[in-house]
C-alpha cells in the first residue's frame, strides 16, 4: 500500500469526505492560505474554493456557535484551530451549546454535526500556552466525542468518521505527528468511532498511549523486545467514548499496565484509565499502574528545561523494566533525535 | 421614542424605513390577540408558579410582550428565532404552544425539550423556534451560524436572535456583529433593552452615556432604536427590516425599549420582595406604557374593535390557556428509562 504523511492523510480525509457530502465547509484562521493549517486544508481549498473553505477572523468562541447554527441548518461545518490553546475560548460554546444541544431539547432541537480540528503542540519551544492537551477537559462532558488519532492511517479514517458522526466531534491532532508517514488507503473507509486499536500484540505488559505518546510506547516497546520484554501497545483513539474494553482485555493478558498521555497526571486521561483498572480489572494486576504524563508544571520555552519537561520513549521503557521488576539495562539511544526544524 | 438610525453609510443601497401608521387593521387585531396569548399565558404561568410545582428558574417577560409580538409576527415559519434566558414571549409569539411550554416548565415528557431543558432550553423547530441558552451573548453566534447556512444555501430565510442589553456587556456578541457585517449575513440582532441585567441598570456596566445602538453601528451594521412596547411600532420596523434582509443587504440592529414587571427570576414583584434596585415609581411609569393596553387603545380609536370584543377575546384566550396549563400539570413524566436518551 501506498505510504502518505499524517498531514496527507487529513487533507485526503477531509476532501474525500467534502467531495460525496456537499453539506461540509471549512473554517478558521488562515485555512484558506497555502499554509492552511500545516498544509491540511490546501488541498480541500485548491479543490472547492472559498465557497466552502473560507478563512475567519480570531473569533474563536462566536465562530464555535455559529459552526453549531450552520449544523443545526443541515451544514457539516469543520472548525480549524492552529493550536488547540485556542479552544479555551470557544468553550461556552463547546460545551454549554453544542455537547448538550441534543440532550437539553430532548432530539426535538435536531443535531449539531460539526468537527473542531486542534492542534496539540510539543517542543521547540512553544511553552505554555501554545502546547496543551486539552482531551481530558474536553471529554469530561457527556455530548461531545473525542478523538486523539496517531497513525496516518486513522488521522484519514477519523476524519472520515467525524464528518459522517451525528454530534460534535473534538479532534486533536498532534503537530510532531504531522510529517509522520504510513500506509494508508485510498478508498474511502471510516474508522469506528470509540474504538481503541491494539497498534502491537504482547503479553509481559500493556501501554495505553494517547496520540504521540502512543509512537513513543511502540519505540520503547522495540528496545524492550530485544531486551526479551514483550509490549502490548494499545492507542486509544479515541478518548470519548472509552474502549473499556479492549483496555481491560489487554490488561487481562499482560498482568501490568503503563498508561502515557500527552497531557498531565492529575485529573487526566492516565488518571482515568488507570482508575478504570482499579474498579474493573484489579484482579488482572500484578504489580501498581504507572502513569507517564507531563512535568507537573506549566510548559518551559527553554530547550534544556523543554527536554525534561516532555516524557519520550526512554521514559516509558525505563517504567516498564521498573513495572516488571526487571533490573534496569542499558537502553541505548532509543529516544528520536529531535531535529525538527521550525518555526512549528 | 425617535426613531434613531445611528448608521447612515453612504453605500447603504436600500433605506430602511417604517410607518405604523400603514398597518392594516386586520393585521392590528392579529397582533393584539398575539399579545393576549403571551401576556395571559405568563400570568397565569406566574400564578402557577408560586405553587413550586414547577421546578425550574424561569424568567418571565410580563411587560415585553410587543417586542416578541412584533418582530416575530414578521417572520415566516421557516425563518428561525433563537432567544434567551427570558424566552417564553418569543416562543409563544413564534407559534410555540402554551401546552408544551407549560409541560416543559413542569418537567412533563409532553414539553417542548421533553422535560429536559425547561424555562431557558425551549424549541419548536416547525415554528422555526430553534434554540434558545441562558448564557448572555451565546445564541446571537447560533443565530448568526444559520444565517451563514441560509446565504450560503441561497435561501431567502432569515435568523432573528433577541438578546437582553445585558449581552452587550459579553464579548462574544461584538465577534458575532464583526462576522455578520464582514459576511453580510441576513440577520436581525433584537436587542431587548429593559434598563437592567438581572439587577443592575445599565449605567453601572457600561459607560456613561452609552449608546447601544452605536455599538452595532461600528461595525457598520445600520441599527435602529424603537419604543419596543408599541406592538405596532415594532411590527413596522421588522417588516421593513426582514424585507431588507431577504434583498441580501446584511444585517440590521433593532434596539427595543421596554421594561421587565416582574422580578429577574422568579414570578415575583420586587416590591413584594422589598427589593430596592428600582424605584416602585418606575415600575409604574412603565406598567402604564403597558403594550397590551396601548394595543387596546388604538383598536378602540380607531374603531376596528368594541370593549366587548375586547373583553371576549381576553376572556377567551384566558379560558384556553387555564384550560392549556392544567393539562400539562398532570401530563405524564418522562420515564426514568430515558434519562441516558439523546446524549
Amino acid at each position: 500500500m501506498r505510504k502518505i504523511t499524517y498531514a496527507e492523510a487529513l487533507s485526503e480525509g477531509l476532501v474525500q469526505s467534502m467531495e460525496r457530502d456537499p453539506s461540509i465547509f471549512v473554517t478558521g484562521i488562515a485555512v484558506d492560505y497555502p499554509s492552511g493549517i500545516f498544509g491540511t486544508t490546501t488541498e480541500a481549498y485548491k479543490r472547492f474554493g472559498r465557497a466552502r473553505v473560507f478563512e475567519s477572523p480570531a473569533m474563536e468562541n462566536a465562530l464555535t456557535g455559529i459552526a453549531i447554527g450552520a449544523a443545526a441548518m443541515g451544514k457539516r461545518p469543520v472548525l480549524a484551530h492552529p493550536r488547540n490553546d485556542f479552544m479555551f475560548l470557544a468553550f461556552d460554546q463547546l460545551i454549554n451549546m453544542a455537547a448538550k444541544w441534543k440532550y437539553m431539547f430532548n432530539g426535538n432541537a435536531g443535531t449539531v454535526p460539526f468537527v473542531s480540528r486542534a492542534v496539540i503542540g510539543k517542543g521547540w519551544g512553544q511553552g505554555a500556552t501554545h502546547s496543551q492537551s486539552l482531551q481530558s477537559v474536553l471529554a469530561h462532558f457527556p455530548g461531545l466525542t473525542v478523538l486523539m488519532p496517531t497513525l496516518p492511517e486513522d488521522a484519514k479514517a477519523l476524519t472520515i468518521a467525524a464528518l459522517q458522526h451525528d454530534g460534535p466531534v473534538i479532534i486533536l491532532e498532534h503537530r510532531t505527528l504531522y510529517g509522520t508517514e504510513g500506509e494508508v488507503s485510498e478508498d474511502f473507509v471510516p474508522a469506528p468511532i470509540g474504538k481503541a486499536r491494539v497498534v502491537r500484540e504482547g503479553t509481559d505488559i500493556t501501554v495505553v498511549g494517547t496520540s504521540l505518546m502512543t509512537l513513543e510506547a511502540m519505540r520503547a516497546s522495540e528496545e524492550l523486545e530485544r531486551q526479551g520484554v514483550s509490549v502490548e501497545v494499545v492507542d486509544l483513539r479515541s478518548i470519548r467514548p472509552l474502549d473499556e474494553e479492549t483496555i481491560l482485555k489487554s490488561v487481562a493478558k499482560t498482568g501490568h499496565l503503563i498508561v502515557a498521555d500527552t497531557s498531565w497526571e492529575l485529573c487526566g486521561v492516565s488518571s482515568e484509565i488507570a482508575a478504570l483498572v482499579a474498579e474493573k480489572g484489579f484482579k488482572s494486576l500484578k504489580a501498581p499502574v504507572k502513569r507517564i504524563a507531563l512535568a507537573n508544571c506549566p510548559a518551559p520555552v527553554s530547550f534544556e528545561l523543554e527536554q525534561a519537561f516532555y516524557p519520550k520513549a526512554s521514559t516509558i521503557a525505563k517504567a516498564a523494566l521498573a513495572t516488571l521488576g526487571v533490573a534496569k539495562s542499558d537502553l541505548g539511544l532509543i529516544d528520536v533525535e529531535d531535529n525538527f526544524k521550525g518555526p512549528y | 421614542m425617535p426613531k434613531i438610525n445611528k448608521f447612515r453609510r453612504e453605500e447603504l443601497k436600500v433605506k430602511i424605513e417604517f410607518d405604523s401608521s400603514e398597518i392594516d387593521d386586520g393585521h392590528l387585531i392579529e397582533l393584539h390577540k398575539l399579545l393576549l396569548k403571551v401576556r395571559h399565558a405568563e400570568e397565569n404561568l406566574a400564578s402557577r408558579y408560586r405553587e413550586q410545582q414547577m421546578r425550574t428558574p424561569t424568567h418571565f417577560g410580563t411587560g415585553q410582550e410587543a417586542v416578541a409580538v412584533g418582530v416575530c409576527a414578521a417572520l415566516n415559519d421557516d425563518d428561525v428565532i433563537f432567544s434567551h434566558h427570558r424566552c417564553h414571549n418569543h416562543y409563544l409569539a413564534k407559534g410555540g404552544k402554551v401546552y408544551e411550554l407549560a409541560a416543559e416548565l413542569y418537567g412533563r415528557a409532553d414539553g417542548c425539550s421533553g422535560g429536559r431543558g425547561g424555562s431557558v432550553h425551549l424549541t419548536d423547530r416547525e415554528k422555526g423556534i430553534v434554540a434558545t441558552s441562558a448564557i448572555l451573548g451565546e445564541t446571537p453566534a447560533v443565530a448568526a451560524g444559520a444565517a451563514l447556512s441560509f446565504q450560503m444555501d441561497g435561501l431567502r430565510n432569515v435568523s432573528v436572535t433577541f438578546f437582553g442589553e445585558g449581552a452587550m456587556d459579553e464579548g462574544a456578541i461584538y465577534e458575532v456583529f464583526n462576522f455578520a457585517s464582514l459576511k453580510g449575513l441576513p440577520i436581525l440582532f433584537v436587542c431587548e433593552n429593559n434598563l437592567y441585567a438581572t439587577e443592575s441598570p445599565l449605567w453601572v456596566r457600561q459607560p456613561q452615556g452609552t449608546e447601544l445602538c452605536e455599538r452595532a453601528a461600528a461595525f457598520k451594521i445600520p441599527s435602529f432604536c424603537i419604543d419596543g412596547n408599541d406592538v405596532a411600532e415594532v411590527h413596522a420596523a421588522t417588516t421593513s427590516i426582514v424585507e431588507y434582509l431577504r434583498a441580501g443587504n446584511g444585517p440590521v440592529f433593532l434596539e427595543c425599549m421596554t421594561y421587565r414587571w416582574r422580578e429577574h427570576v422568579g414570578p415575583m414583584f420586587d416590591h413584594e420582595l422589598n427589593r430596592t434596585y428600582r424605584t416602585q415609581h418606575e415600575v409604574e411609569f412603565w406598567m402604564d406604557k403597558c403594550p397590551v393596553k396601548r394595543s387596546a387603545a388604538k383598536l378602540l380609536a380607531k374603531g376596528i374593535a368594541t370593549q366587548e370584543q375586547l373583553e371576549m377575546w381576553q376572556a377567551t384566550t384566558d379560558a384556553n390557556i387555564k384550560d392549556d396549563i392544567a393539562r400539562a400539570a398532570i401530563a405524564p413524566w418522562p420515564a426514568v428509562s430515558t434519562l441516558f436518551e439523546h446524549i
